[in-house]
């Protein structure tokens, strides 16, 4: 009885739930509807929710918990002399002196490691996949496989027989309490209610995990690297030893470089986005006629969905060596990785999402204002100027500061077109870093988990994190004020 | 219907100069035609009401006055309208100096989002009327003095004039239209959105900007256009059926149709 199936009938049992408390209801109602609390659907939803929803939940919990169980059991049925054998092929002699005098006590004296070993041996014979398996120790371990696909089957249909049990119960239940006083609207709302909650409950819970993960990883960071330093230092290099005996191997973590290298390529990408993207949304909204603004919208709509990796291949290939020979030209060097080019391509990217956000917002100013400014005798440029711009002004804020945290969040393009260099500059030309691609360049390839260099990417993370949520509120904070003024 | 103009004094024949004049308007939304020929005249400082059922084209009409039409993409006008004897549809006319001469209040009231004060020397502005602050002040003062909001706001003048009542809000677009000393005030269902006080006020209001301004206001409320206006002009899906002094339009119509709609039989 695989789970797939137990769902399928817990499903198929819902739907049953659903007519039968219909019919219930509309048998209990004698005929005349109107004697009913509620509508005769809510009676089958009260009946079918119920029915699904416990169940599903004992599903879930199962899945959660099933391997866990699994391998607790399997494990502690295995005999001393199992262990050992297999412990004799598997493990190094060291390890092996380690462990023979405590094997009495069985698995729990394996080391979490082996366990995990001893573990996918048994699941890979179970599965059938001997190949896998070292032949020295099919022996040993044949009876803890064979036990193991016995659980399995077993344990299917044991949840098989819980979910029946269970939602057979509470269709049993809650049938008898139908009847023409019973609330089931209201029941029916309440659970959806519930569900919601339940829902957004997750949503959140995810955030705040991560949140927390940030900071406690953070806070490990900040152990070995002063929280001073790293705000305020003002080299990064993050080289530290993989072994003690390497040279060079001391580290540095001042993000400062980062910062201004964050900052500098983001203001490059704004001073490209924001006048491009507001004047072409002033343009597609007030300006354009109707055929343009219908091919032109939607394009730049398309524009905004592509992926940022292109963008990087068009700074790379075009942006940068454009910049580079134009520099040649009048005789200045500029490194092909500059903060130049990825900051205009990064603007060229944002453009979409200014111009389609700007453009909403516009075309949410009221037409009446207009008519008031046209009746007036202003001309349309009058009218934008004095009146749409400063009743679009919030949201044209809101929409910059969006775009703000967006160029601060963006990696590819970086990646791609600005280095790796952490300099601590505020020339365009040259080449600098960001606090994504560091994090990014960290993380790829083997790290030790636990090392500064590795954690720090953490730290930067919750920056990043901090960064975007202030712009996020202020730019909230902005909107709301101007509401309070003039809604 | 008697009861309603009793009250009213008897109009003197009317010997006022000619303000406005619409000959043969018609005006097309896209194929479909909204205005089949209008002929109507303005007579300097009287108020023109103008009534009909709803989607007669009476709006469209008034639009038509200012050129506000221009701002619809398919909307087109054909026929003369003519101010103090031009053309306002001749090419040469700048549209810009059309609206500072006839202005226009709408249904529905649409400060800007900005405070009081620059409201209403939003116009003056815009046509440089005015250069230094005590001038502006000069006008804002006058310009909330005759819509009859000055009163109400000269305290908060910088607060914004969104915060206002709905009939305050509608009075600071009547200020904001008179401060650039038009010389024609459209006004289209002003007070419908108003409740009967708020609406009083403006009746009031629009009986004393007759002594300066020529009026022509839509509306709804047939008691309010025997209450305000001297000439009455009934609007019959697209035609103009027939214009007239407001009490005999009232009391005595001479079109059938017309006189179903103020009897109350349709509209
Ligand atoms: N922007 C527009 N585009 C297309 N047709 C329009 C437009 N505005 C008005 N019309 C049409 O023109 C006709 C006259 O409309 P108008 O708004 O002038 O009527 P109205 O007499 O002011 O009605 P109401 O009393 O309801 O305000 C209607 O049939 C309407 O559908
Ligand atoms: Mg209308």
């Amino acid at each position: 009885m695989s789970v797939t199936l137990t769902v399928a009938v817990l499903l198929f049992l819902s739907l049953a739930g659903f007519w039968l408390g219909r019919n219930r209801a509309v048998a209990v109602a004698g005929g005349r509807i109107a004697n009913l609390h509620s509508v005769p659907t809510y009676y089958g939803t009260y009946m079918a929710l119920w029915a699904g929803l416990p169940a599903l939940v004992l599903i879930l919990a199962w899945m959660a918990l099933r391997g866990t169980v699994m391998d607790w059991m399997v494990l502690s049925a295995m005999s001393p002399e199992q262990l050992e054998a297999w412990a004799r092929v598997m493990l190094a002699p060291a390890e092996l002196e380690a462990l023979l005098p405590t094997i009495a006590d069985g698995a729990s004296a394996l080391t979490q490691t082996h366990r995990q070993l001893l573990l996918i041996n048994i699941g890979n014979l179970a599965a059938g996949q001997a190949l896998y398996v070292n032949p020295g120790v099919i022996d040993a371990i044949t009876p803890a496989a064979g036990h193991l696909s016995q659980l399995r089957g077993l344990a299917d249909w044991t949840l098989f027989g819980a979910v029946m049990a269970l939602a057979g119960g509470t269709l049993a239940f809650t049938w008898s309490k139908i009847g023409p006083e019973f609330r089931a609207r209201n029941n029916v709302e309440r659970i959806v209610t519930a569900l919601l909650v339940l829902c957004s409950t997750i949503a959140v819970l995810t955030t705040v995990g991560i949140v927390l993960s940030l900071l406690f990883e953070s806070i490990r960071f900040f152990t070995k690297v002063p929280v001073t330093e790293f705000l305020f230092g003002l080299q990064w290099s993050p080289q530290t030893a993989i072994r003690a005996d390497q040279v060079g191997s001391s580290g540095a973590f001042g993000a400062v470089p980062l910062f201004t290298g964050t900052l500098l390529i983001a203001t490059i990408a704004m001073i490209v986005a924001a006048p491009v993207g507001l004047m072409s949304a002033i343009y597609l909204s007030e300006y354009a006629p109707k055929r343009v603004r219908g091919l032109v919208k939607p394009i730049l709509e398309i524009l905004a969905g592509v992926p940022t990796v292109v963008y990087g291949f068009f700074a790379i290939l075009t942006v940068a060596p454009f910049i580079r020979d134009l520099g040649a030209f009048f005789g200045i060097p500029i490194s092909s990785q500059s903060a130049l080019a990825a900051g205009v391509v990064m603007g060229v990217m944002i453009v979409p999402f200014v111009s389609s956000l700007a453009d909403d917002v516009i075309n949410a100013v009221p037409q009446s204002l207009r008519d008031g400014s046209y009746g007036l005798g202003a001309t349309k440029s009058e009218t934008i100027r004095q009146v749409v711009m400063p009743a679009a002004l919030p949201g044209i804020v809101g929409a910059m500061l969006l775009a703000v945290s967006r160029a601060i969040g963006e990696t590819m393009i970086v990646v791609m077109a600005a280095g790796l260099q952490a300099s601590l500059t505020l020339n365009p030309l040259a080449s600098v870093t960001t606090v994504t691609v560091q994090i990014k360049s960290i993380l790829v390839g083997d790290q030790e988990f636990d090392s500064a260099k590795t954690l720090s990417v953490f730290a930067l993370g919750l920056v990043l994190f901090l960064v975007t949520l202030a712009l996020n509120v202020i730019a909230l904070r902005i909107v709301q004020k101007y509401r309070e003024k003039y809604d | 219907m008697d009861s309603m103009t009793l009250n009213k004094p008897v109009q003197a024949a009317v010997t006022q100069p000619v303000k406005m004049s619409a000959r043969d308007v018609k005006v097309f939304y896209g194929a479909k035609r909204a205005l089949h020929g209008v002929n109507v005249d303005l007579y300097q400082n009287e108020v023109l009401a103008m009534i009909g059922p709803s989607g007669c084209g009476k709006s469209t009409f008034l639009r038509t006055l200012n050129r506000m039409n221009d701002t619809i993409d398919i909307c087109r006008v054909e026929g003369k309208i003519l101010l103090d004897g031009q053309d306002i549809y001749d090419p040469r006319l700048d549209v810009v100096q059309l609206r500072a001469r006839v202005g226009m209040v709408f249904q529905k009231p649409n400060p800007f989002p900005k405070s009081i004060y620059e409201n209403v020397i939003y116009g003056p502005k815009l046509h440089g009327l005015a250069t230094r602050k005590d001038e502006f002040d000069a006008i804002v003062e006058t310009s909330l003095k005759r819509a009859g909001l000055w009163n109400e706001v000269k305290d908060r003048l910088h607060e914004p004039g969104t915060g206002l009542s709905g009939g305050q809000q509608q009075r600071l677009c009547i200020a904001r239209a008179v401060a650039v000393s038009p010389e024609v005030i459209l006004m289209d269902e002003p007070c419908s959105a108003l409740d009967p006080i708020a609406t009083a006020h403006i009746e009031e209001l629009i009986d004393e900007l007759r002594e300066s301004f020529t009026i022509a206001i839509v509306t709804h409320n047939m008691q309010q256009a025997a209450r305000v206006s001297q000439r009455t002009a009934f609007f019959h899906l697209g035609d103009l059926v027939e214009v007239g002094d407001t009490e005999e339009i009232f009391t005595n119509p001479r079109d059938e149709r017309t006189q179903g709609y103020i009897t109350g039989r349709y509209g």
